[in-house]
């Protein structure tokens, strides 16, 4: 088997992927798989969220041509340059790239859920937020639970089990 | 204020005393924000940069609880001053490096200060001495709603403060906190402790911040999620988690007390001798030996030590101060030298 990247050497790596319970899979010699992991690397691991995020090789290929075009309508920062240097230009590059970011702040924080203050001169009175009301939007037990058996799936290398059982934990906290 | 006037004393925050400062050294809470009339400072030019600054020069002004804090203009301060701010914890590594458009505020006692035109317009930041984030908080959220209503942030009601980083949208704050596990390392049990830490999505980074190496047993704690949650919390959940890190570092004190004693007073009244004597000392080797005079300290093995001056010398004792206060540039080797001999002042070691 040949490397997915170069097509030229032995595949000696291979990266099994789960998203949403479909599985793509790449076989990658030794010199790409390390390149890869290098750039995943970089911003934190941001980067790797962000290669998480993209649409992998086996999906429509308009939608990436989508994205090559799609820039920030006021501060003209290509949505690329995002995925390369994970740095938003402007706060109207949350409007112009919502339909990616939306996603992504969850991957991030686990929710897109603002619960903070309100600005003192924002013009919307924001709900006010009732400590104990926040308080009970902890984890409770049974996405302690899960993360747990998320773990040992992970440790067992059950990746399969992992992958539904990290669907069911995004499930949960939507509904949150 | 001038610059040189720091040098004087050292931040508020180093004073040693506050809730559970035998562990917890210091707290900071940071928040970010950006103007909305602006873009982002890294897709801004010079001139934008300078628009900003000028900007929020003007809100402060008007602003009584920042009244005697000083704005310093980054290219108006050279390298080594631009470091000693640094080692001050008063800003980043990275807004030394590039001085066009950046400004820092200090407030008189370095509590607050404000670096403008880093990765987003303004980064603001609290410092407390000892486990102390929530007045942090009270102290920073005051702040932000002052500056609020003279400056336009971008804020979105779903997602809350913009910012460079989808890292930090949402609260865009982060509350850290430097802690001090010297047992926890001797009894090795210190990896188990910060992989239980990164489990439950909080960071742990060395003494000198972001990207550095944990030195003399100082680890820095701190969240990372931004929504989802409300800024008190986050302080709510860094604290439940700090408590259960001083429960567990009290305990391997205790453990080490009782297995083994006698090592444990040697290695810190060795440690104490060493730098009340020494003529040539690496920042390295004095960051661990402040460690275990400090735990000396707080197990009652040592008692004539001024817990604040101790706290200080972290500080005084990088290249940029030493240079200050020696009044020129030192080499590596003239830098040790001069180091040991402000350690010795300080702690009243006798010249022998």
């Amino acid at each position: 088997m040949t490397c997915d990247i170069c097509g030229k050497k032995k595949a000696t790596v291979h990266l099994t992927e789960i998203v949403d319970e479909q599985m793509s899979e790449m076989h990658l010699c030794e010199e790409c798989a390390r390149q890869k992991s290098a750039q995943m690397e970089q911003q934190f691991g941001l980067a790797d969220l962000l290669a998480g995020l993209s649409d992998t090789s086996k999906t429509a290929s308009n939608k990436d041509a989508d994205k090559n075009v799609l820039k920030c309508s006021r501060c003209a920062l290509p949505y690329e340059d995002f995925r390369k240097f994970g740095r938003l230009g402007c706060g109207e590059c949350y409007s112009s790239f919502k339909e990616h970011l939306t996603g992504l702040l969850r991957k991030i924080h686990g929710s897109n859920q603002y619960l903070g203050k309100s600005t003192a001169t924002s013009n919307d009175p924001q709900v006010k937020i009732d400590l104990k009301e926040s308080v009970a939007l902890l984890p409770s037990n049974s996405i302690v639970d899960l993360k747990k058996q998320l773990q040992s799936a992970i440790a067992a290398e059950d990746f399969e089990k992992a992958a539904k059982i990290r669907d069911k934990i995004r499930n949960f906290e939507q509904k949150d | 204020m001038r610059i040189e006037e720091l040098l004087n004393h050292t931040g508020e925050w180093l004073r040693g005393t506050g809730p559970s400062a035998h562990i917890v050294m210091s707290s900071r809470v940071r928040l970010a924000r950006n103007l909305e009339a602006w873009t982002f400072p890294g897709k801004s030019g010079k001139k934008d940069l300078e628009a900003v600054l000028k900007s929020f020069g003007e809100a402060v002004n008007r602003i009584s609880a920042l009244k005697g804090s000083t704005l310093f203009e980054m290219t108006e301060l050279d390298q080594v001053d631009r470091q000693m701010l640094v080692e001050r914890h008063l800003m980043s590594h990275e807004h030394a490096s590039n001085p066009e458009g950046k400004g820092l505020l200090v407030t008189a006692e370095e509590v607050v200060s404000i670096m403008v035109n880093e990765e987003d317009h303004l980064r603001i930041q609290v410092m407390r001495s000892g486990l102390n984030l929530s007045e942090a908080w009270e102290i920073i959220n005051a702040i932000d709603d002052a500056l609020a209503r003279e400056l336009n942030f971008a804020f979105l009601p779903s997602w809350g403060f913009l910012t460079a980083c989808p890292t930090n949208t949402g609260t865009a704050m982060r509350g850290s906190v430097m802690m001090h596990l010297p047992a926890l390392v001797m009894t090795k049990q210190i990896n188990k402790v910060l992989a239980a830490i990164s489990k439950l999505s909080f960071a742990s980074r060395g003494f000198y911040g972001e990207g550095t190496q944990a030195s003399g047993n100082f680890y820095q704690i701190s969240n990372q999620v931004a929504l989802g949650h409300s800024e008190l919390d986050i302080i709510q959940n860094i604290n439940g988690l700090i408590r259960q890190v001083i429960e567990q570092e009290e305990q391997a004190r205790q453990a080490l007390l009782l297995q083994n004693k006698p090592m444990l007073e040697d290695k810190v009244c060795r440690s104490w001798g060493l730098l009340k004597t020494a003529r040539i000392i690496s920042s390295q080797e004095a960051i661990e030996l402040f460690s275990m005079v400090r735990l000396g300290l707080d197990m009652g093995i040592l008692k004539h030590v001024d817990h604040k001056a101790l706290n200080e010398l972290f500080i005084m004792i990088q290249p940029a101060h030493l240079q200050k206060i020696e009044g020129k540039k030192l080499n590596a080797f003239e830098r040790d030298t001069k180091r040991a001999a402000v350690i010795r002042q300080k702690l009243g070691g006798k010249d022998v």
